[in-house]
């Protein structure tokens, strides 16, 4: 392995929601390229801490890239440089030795900062709330195998749900829109036997709910899907904007 | 009525509204287009100026005309709250530039881009519609061979009485041949002298610019917003949004007043 | 106390039928007057707060991350049991329930396992007609796998993300019921305590991890389903944020903890690559299929892979287990992984791996069949170590992955404490002392949608339908605990951080109650963790206040609680002269080397009873009894 590296931080610094935020400057120093990005992070909390400074908080936990959690815009771009891959997934060797890295939290009014890189991503939760669910209660259900379904919607539903509700979609649309995570539900149950029965009540709803939480509107920039680390497609917006007019128009 | 506003007031539905209102536009630029064609004619601009007639008292055409003008300003208005909307979404912007790789220049730009086509156009209907229909475009009268309808020189002047209107008279010439006379408004001159000015072709070309970037990202654009958008034909339309609309109709455009300001004389 | 299982008497296959028709019922009408109260929403959790929610209850669940759906069942990869037979090939409740009950060595509950094995049918049904996108054949019906060495194909799955999609099943459920009003939702929130009144579980204390708020909040029933404890090892597969905190504090007001050094240590993960890991990454367990583990024959041979001659190489697991090779069970390729590192055969810098060699597949295979095979998890690893699989062997390690231990549970997944139940992970469950792979995920949404749905209405049938207040002592009180406690870490203003203490506290776990355990080991290493838990307590520094988003904080008082887990886990590996499933002492083995159960005398559940601070525990037993099964010596050569 190379040597070890080091780096400055620039990192968005805010003490709670209505406070006043600022970017802050830190080395990092003696950074091994193997540490994961929040490895490098640790590292310089431990070094803040020790020096009786305030660590920097950042939202985290699994740190395998499927929970969703980890939320950083750098370098211009969330989740860093990498494609398809979450912060936590992201190895420093992706960085040179004497780099300046910016880090921030995701920028949306819908997703207020709750502290430094934290931000409130509730937002999220209100939109799934709003229709994200086939209605059926526990134990009032057939056989699995009652309801064939072709392999290729299958996998087409299959890829839509594998969105991890990072929320690095709205961090990387310049409107901040919430179209591709919106559409990746909207769409696994579109693709599904068991979502048509509340196809269209369901789209009205989300699409709803994700115009209230002040989300900005989709231009097709495409963004969305070349940062999202588990690359939705947006194809699903196409097809959301499909089932949208579907049911607006003729129900 | 109410449901239609409710609809618009959507996210989507004012993404329907973007990519209704522009494709539409997009057919009418196909229409200007190849009618201003005729100004690349060789016979002195009688083409030119008879297409002029028939865009502005065919009734038809003035209909899908006020149109026209209402979808561009519908267009530009909602364009224009989106981008209202979208600032609002992120109070706080980031630090650090974007990183470039992730979405077109031209998909991050449509305001700007839009913009200067807006400034454009506004100049463009001052120049040309304005100064047709209200300023003081004089009358010429062309001399056509009977037979071949093929112009026997440069039109003359006319001094307007001020009732005068487009027609056609049939007449002899110097040597008793039967000629047809055309009279209408030569707009094609104004057009010719327009371009003599360097500023004016240099914000031309520069609209053109614009327009060409719009297209490229708006016209697939409004496919999606309209959720067509299917892998068998998604490079057809990505194909004719940049080759027709983002580089054939802007440089046919463009071409014009290029023409007119090295042909000089 | 003595521990009452409350399992049911009767054949095998009714026993859990005619227990329900014996169970309570709550009135229709007025399930709606009682209030559970749920903390942590992985898919035990998120199972139990929709299918509660659904029969009418008023719900209201707990979890520490920003959404329910970020509970670490999320990372689950390989799949999910069930009984379906689908595949025609001789599966069957009773199959699965043998092949569970054997798997973890003969140290669970038949009565409990044949349930599992019963409702894992219903689970199937219920995630499909969720929306879960199983893996599908091209008729349209669902695809199976093998797994975990099972003889019959039983597993499903949704490629490599077989639990965050269930997870976004049970997820989904909840927010209907958010969306009725029956379930209300804490996300970032943090149970730290249980509040007890009149000796029941009538609420819990909570933080707001966000403004740093305590709250109190209450209910007729309170359900744990907060997961495993495998987190005091530091370097583990779980997530960051797991943790032992609802569990443990729940135990110190006296619910009883079951088999806690009963740990899963997992194969096949990628190793430590340095001091400033924070997390191991798990590769499926079926790379094994096609891959080739072996070590250099030489002890300290530093050459590159590519450059050991065939005949230097020892593929161990080939050699040891001729008719299994490299498809032995979980514990016995780690624990030999462990061996050959033990005797400094290990390779890569920090001599803590083995080679997982994929050239013969390859070259048998050719590269795009084992591409086709295997290519995400290649990928994952190369991101990980930098390194690409096709050209050099990967280099592996065993980590820990799950705990089997946890709350000690009757058969209505009560705790001994009434009104307290667990589930999931969180309990001591059903997987005796080894967990077969894609049972976890089953168990989770067995207790979940299946199990608690039917046996709380039993309990809460006899409690009183009136609101229980949050303002009676009780709840002063455990408030005011909780306040100290945090209060108390906030003023020590030591030398140490909190990450210094997990990680020295993980250090001892492994050296001394890991893959291999001995008694003087585990003296050894309680010794240790009482000089670091005394340390901890004089000399811990958590910057900031508590009425503040604080991740060091809640990390601390979590830290707190694995230091004293961690002693119990010793201890409860000292008291077990046997080596069974995950628990291997080195004092209890064939001439082979395989671990060497004592059935006449460990045949129980070790169930530990909090008797206060720096008092010894009491440990009462349950005696495990196999009606129907002969227990047998498990044998893989």
């Amino acid at each position: 392995m190379s040597g070890n590296m080091n780096l400055t931080l620039k990192v968005w610094r805010q003490k709670s929601q209505n406070a006043q935020g600022a970017f802050e400057t830190y080395e990092a120093k003696n950074i091994s390229p193997d540490m994961s990005f929040l490895e490098m992070m640790d590292v310089v909390n431990e070094d803040l801490i020790k020096a009786g400074k305030e660590p920097i908080a950042f939202d985290h936990d699994c740190r395998e890239g499927i929970c969703g959690m980890c939320s950083m815009y750098i370098n211009g771009r969330a989740h860093g440089p990498l494609k398809g891959v979450t912060t936590c997934q992201l190895h420093m060797r992706s960085f040179s030795s004497g780099e300046t890295i910016t880090i921030e939290p995701w920028r949306a009014t819908a997703f207020p900062v709750l502290r430094d890189l934290v931000v409130d991503r509730t937002a999220f939760e209100r939109i799934q709330q709003a229709g994200g669910y086939v209605s059926v209660n526990t134990g009032s259900v057939p056989d699995a195998n009652a309801i064939p379904i072709s392999k290729e919607n299958a996998d087409e539903a299959f890829l839509s749900a594998a969105c991890i509700g990072c929320g690095a979609c709205v961090a990387a649309c310049k409107n901040s829109s919430a179209m591709l995570f919106v559409s990746a539900k909207v769409s696994q149950y579109a693709l599904l036997p068991q979502g048509n029965v509340e196809r269209k009540e369901r789209v009205l709803k989300m699409v709803s709910q994700m115009d209230q939480e002040g989300f900005g509107n989709c231009s097709n920039t495409e963004a969305c899907e070349a940062e999202c680390p588990k690359e939705i497609k947006v194809t699903n917006i196409a097809r959301m904007n499909r089932e949208f007019l579907r049911a607006k128009l003729f129900s | 009525m109410n449901s239609a506003f409710k609809f618009l007031d959507t996210s989507i539905g004012r993404k329907v509204l973007m990519s209704l209102t522009g494709l539409f536009l997009c057919t009418f630029l196909i229409v200007h287009v190849s009618g201003n064609m005729q100004l690349f004619k060789n016979d002195y601009g009688l083409a030119f100026n008879q297409y002029s007639v028939f865009m502005t008292t065919f009734t038809p055409i003035k209909v899908v005309s006020y149109l026209l003008y209402l979808t561009i300003i519908l267009h530009a208005i909602s364009g224009f709250r989106l981008t209202m909307q979208n600032r609002a979404a992120r109070k706080i912007g980031y630090g650090a530039a974007k990183d470039p790789r992730s979405s077109s220049w031209a998909s991050k730009n449509m305001g700007i881009l839009g913009t200067i086509i807006l400034l454009f156009l506004v100049t463009h209907m001052a120049n040309f519609w304005f100064k047709y229909k209200f300023g003081d475009v004089p009358y010429v009268q062309y001399m056509l061979d009977v037979n071949s309808g093929e112009v026997l020189g440069a039109p003359v002047g006319l001094t307007d009485s001020g009732h005068m209107k487009p027609h056609e008279i049939m007449a002899s010439d110097a040597n008793g041949q039967p000629v047809k006379l055309v009279i209408v408004r030569d707009l094609y001159n104004v057009v010719k002298m327009a371009f003599q000015e360097t500023w004016l072709v240099v914000l031309y070309l520069l609209g053109m610019i614009a327009l060409a970037y719009h297209l490229v990202h708006g016209f697939q654009s409004s496919f999606q917003s309209l959720g067509i958008r299917h892998p068998s034909y998604a490079s057809l339309i990505q194909g004719i949004g940049v080759w027709v609309f983002g580089i054939l109709i802007p440089l046919l455009f463009a071409a014009m007043p290029v023409y007119f300001y090295f042909m000089k004389s | 106390m003595t521990l009452n299982s409350k399992a049911p008497s009767g054949p095998l296959a009714e026993k859990w039928n005619n227990h329900k028709f014996n169970l309570k019922l709550v009135n229709p009408a007025n399930k709606r007057k009682y209030d559970i109260i749920i903390v942590g929403t992985g898919l035990a959790g998120a199972s139990a707060a929709a299918s509660l929610a659904e029969l009418g209850y008023n719900v209201k669940t707990f979890c520490v991350q920003d959404s329910p759906r970020r509970a670490h069942s999320i990372a689950a990869q390989g799949g999910i049991n069930a009984a379906k037979n689908y595949r025609n090939d001789g599966d069957s409740v009773y199959r699965l329930f043998y092949d569970t009950l054997k798997g973890g060595d003969y140290r669970a509950r038949e009565a409990n396992v044949y349930r599992l094995a019963q409702v894992s049918v219903n689970i199937i049904d219920q995630c499909v007609a969720q929306g879960v996108p199983f893996a599908r054949e091209y008729g349209g019906l669902l695809d199976n796998r093998s797994f975990g060495g099972a003889q019959v194909s039983r597993t499903f799955y949704a490629k490599g993300q077989t639990g965050q999609q269930l997870l976004l099943g049970a997820y989904s459920a909840m927010n209907r019921q958010i969306a009725t009003g029956k379930i209300q939702s804490y996300t970032r929130h943090e149970m730290l305590d249980v509040v007890m009144v009149d000796g029941k579980a009538r609420g819990i204390i909570a933080r707001d991890l966000v403004t740093g708020q305590i709250e109190r909040h209450s209910a007729h029933a309170v359900v744990l389903c907060t997961g495993g404890y495998g987190n005091v090892f530091y370097l583990t597969t779980y997530a960051r944020g797991s943790n032992v905190t609802a569990i443990w504090r729940a135990h110190k007001k006296g619910a009883y903890f079951g088999n806690p050094c009963f740990t899963q240590i997992h194969p096949t993960c990628i190793p430590v690559s340095g001091d400033h890991q924070s997390k191991l990454t798990l590769m499926s367990e079926s790379l094994r299929n096609d891959g080739r583990i072996w070590v250099p024959l030489k002890k300290g041979d530093n050459r590159k892979p590519e450059d050991i001659p065939e005949a230097e190489r020892d593929y161990y697991l080939e050699r040891i287990y001729p008719s299994f090779g490299n498809l032995v069970p979980r514990d016995i390729a780690s624990r030999k992984a462990k061996e050959m590192c033990d005797q400094g055969r290990g390779v890569g810098a920090s001599g803590l791996a083995v080679y997982l060699d994929f050239s013969d597949a390859i070259n048998r295979l050719g590269e795009s069949t084992v591409a086709s095979r295997y290519g995400n998890l290649f990928d994952m690893y190369k991101q990980i170590t930098g390194e690409n699989p096709y050209k050099t062997p990967m280099r592996i390690y065993p980590a820990v992955h799950y705990t089997m231990g946890g709350l000690w549970v009757d058969y209505n997944l009560m705790t001994t404490i009434p009104g307290l139940y667990a589930c999931g992970e969180a309990n001591f469950s059903d997987h005796g002392a080894n967990r077969l792979g894609a049972s976890a995920l089953m168990q989770g949404l067995a207790d979940g949608y299946f199990v608690l749905p039917y046996t709380i209405g039993d309990y809460l049938a006899g409690e009183e339908r009136k609101e229980v207040s949050i303002d009676s002592p009780e709840f002063v009180a455990a408030e005011k605990n909780v306040k100290d406690q945090l209060q108390k870490l906030l003023s020590i203003n030591g030398n140490k951080t909190v990450h210094e203490f997990q990680r020295e506290l993980g250090l001892i776990m492994w050296n001394h109650c890991g893959m291999a355990r001995n008694e003087n080991g585990l003296k050894e290493g309680i010794e240790k963790i009482k000089a670091l838990r005394a340390e901890f307590w004089k000399n811990i520094k958590v910057p900031g206040v508590g009425e503040e988003l604080n991740q060091n904080l809640e990390r601390a008082g979590r830290v707190a609680d694995f230091l004293e887990l961690g002693e119990l886990m010793m201890q409860d590996a000292l008291q077990r002269n046997e080596s069974c499933g995950g628990h291997f002492r080195e004092e209890y083995q064939t001439p082979e080397g395989e671990a060497l159960r004592d059935d006449d005398n460990y045949a129980y559940v070790a169930a530990w009873e909090y008797k206060g601070e720096n008092q010894p525990s009491e440990m009462h037993k349950e005696a495990l009894e196999y009606e129907f099964i002969k227990r047998s010596q498990r044998s893989y050569k």
